[in-house]
């Protein structure tokens, strides 16, 4: 194992180290918020919870910037190297991630608007019956693989990962479910395509939590395990040192 | 121990979120190493220098402790580890510098492309024209820039008449980078060039006599940022020529010039990989420790 959690000689460090962890697991935070508050907007036909989600994408935003800042300024000031340098660079990329997991939120939340804009007549529960199962699928992965982030925990990070595969097949299952609405009865089309961006969302949020996890098992054991079977993942981030 | 947690710092639209996690700091934990164990790959595929089971006692003291490394043909090895933990004693033990402390006792075997250099029969000045030494402090003889150079290959009877010991002494400043700067001032002292022109006169010196081994003692730690890049710049260029051994306490200069890096701890060779991976991703919790910065 090369991951130290000793303290560094230069306290400081470990301050700012622990700082920059501790940024971007708020803004996990408040990106698993924004993801749950979207569907339920969506769930409960809430247009101000909607566009409340739409507004705070800002301050999601806004945390990306100021932890890439505070990446940039850590690396310059204090060159980082080992798993230092695995950390701040797992947490810049995991920032990315996150601040795309805000957007497809927001998106969820602009399709709300949409689809209850009350020009046209809400859609009917059985379109919108895969929305809720997929979401608490995106939304557990979310929040594994930043409890995985937190605790550095490796085992975790490879559960998210194999999950994705889950959402994914829940994703197409939904589709084929959509394309059969449609063709039963055409005016649903223009509902069932507001739904397909949303579990689309859903699904890319899966996309970028096993993003994550496999930042947390590249930090951990220092092993690339992006783009490889799911076979290779789990037998690197297994392996003993 | 460090189980610390840090409010963030950015005031997140009033209250903090009710799903901020507490960060443990000292969450995994880790298994030590068999100090004796070297973690790497101590061979190379083309080995200058082989080095087995090297021991070195001073006296009573035990400095250097079953020390096993190949140093590859045309390498940059760099040596890292704290202060006494053995690094230069085993650099000096490459060219039986160390003969000259008298309480010095090593053991095990070194040989250079094959013959072993402690061996009764070999001649301990060619073995040190053979492999040569840069140390931390530039310390050129107090004679002029020419004769730094000149002396060495003058003793050794490396040349016949004056024009040629003329060419390899412009030849090996050439190599050193410095023939620029001292063409017209040949004559005058070593001491009177710049810190960083010294250390390269002290390299010059070095290859003047056709070494096949450069061992360098902190070689840039007595020059400014600029002379240590022109020596770092050096350090590559003669890599296709030499193998060259470098002892620093500068971990980024490990890092910039050399291919292979050997951590050392307390009198034993802990980690030896290659650069990339020794600062990326050591595999031995003291290497992490001490690259990091989170050592004693």
């Amino acid at each position: 194992m090369s991951i130290s959690h000793d303290a560094h000689t230069v306290k400081q460090f470990d301050i700012q180290l622990a700082n920059l962890r501790n940024l971007v697991l708020e803004m996990g935070g408040l990106v698993e918020d924004q993801i749950k508050n979207a569907v339920k907007s969506l769930d409960d036909e809430d247009l101000t919870l909607a566009r409340e989600v739409i507004s705070r994408d800002q301050i999601i935003n806004g945390l990306q910037v100021k932890v890439d800042e505070d990446s940039i300024t850590l690396i310059a000031l204090r060159q980082p190297v080992g798993s230092d340098l695995r950390l701040i660079m797992s947490l810049s990329k995991a920032v990315t991630d996150l601040e795309r997991i805000g957007d497809e939120a927001e998106k969820i939340a602009r399709m709300t608007i949409k689809t209850y804009d009350a020009v046209s007549s809400p859609p009917s529960a059985k379109l919108l019956r895969d929305v809720k199962p997929m979401a608490k699928l995106a939304a557990d992965m979310l929040h594994a693989c930043l409890d995985a982030l937190a605790r550095l925990d490796v085992e975790m990070a490879v559960d998210v990962a194999r999950g994705d595969d889950n959402l994914d097949q829940e994703f197409q299952s939904a589709l084929r479910r959509l394309i059969t609405y449609m063709m039963e009865d055409p005016r649903t089309i223009g509902h069932a395509i507001n739904v397909l961006f949303i579990i689309k969302a859903l699904e890319r949020i899966g996309d970028h939590a096993k993003n994550i996890a496999e930042y947390i098992i590249y930090l951990v054991k220092g092993k690339d395990v992006r783009h490889v079977s799911m076979d290779v993942l789990e037998k690197d981030a297994m392996a003993a040192e | 121990m460090n189980t610390m947690t840090i409010e963030a710092r950015v005031p997140l639209d009033g209250a903090l979120n009710p799903n901020a996690r507490e960060v443990p700091l000292s969450s995994t934990q880790i298994t030590d190493y068999d100090h004796r164990q070297t973690v790497g790959k101590i061979t190379v595929d083309n080995p200058k220098m082989l080095c087995r089971e090297v021991n070195v006692y001073y006296s009573e003291k035990h400095a250097l402790r079953q020390v096993s490394l190949d140093i590859g043909a045309n390498e940059v090895i760099a040596f890292i580890g704290p202060s006494g933990c053995g690094k230069s004693t085993f650099l000096r033990c490459l060219n039986r510098m160390n003969d000259t402390i008298a309480s010095c006792r090593i053991t095990g075997q070194i040989q250079l492309d094959g013959d072993n250099i402690y061996d009764k029969n070999i001649d301990v000045v060619q073995l040190r024209a053979r492999v040569g030494m840069v140390f931390q402090k530039p310390n050129p003889f107090p004679k002029s820039i020419y004769e730094n150079v000149a002396y060495g290959p003058r003793i050794h009877g490396m040349v016949n008449g004056k024009a040629e010991l003329d060419e390899l002494v412009q030849a090996s400043l050439e190599r050193a980078g410095l023939i620029k700067e001292v063409e017209k001032r040949m004559d005058e002292p070593g001491t009177s060039l710049s810190g960083g022109q010294q250390q390269r006169l002290c390299i010059a010196r070095a290859i003047a006599v056709n070494p096949e081994v450069i061992l360098m003692d902190e070689p840039c730690s007595a020059l400014d940022p600029i002379a240590t890049a022109k020596i770092e710049e050096l350090i590559d260029e003669l890599r296709e020529n030499y193998t060259l051994v470098i002892v620093t306490h500068s971990m980024q200069q490990a890092a910039r010039v050399s291919q292979r890096t050997a951590y050392f701890h307390l009198g034993d060779l802990i980690e030896i990989g290659e650069t990339d991976q020794i600062f990326t991703n050591p595999k031995h919790k003291l290497t992490e420790d001490y690259i990091t910065g989170r050592f004693g």
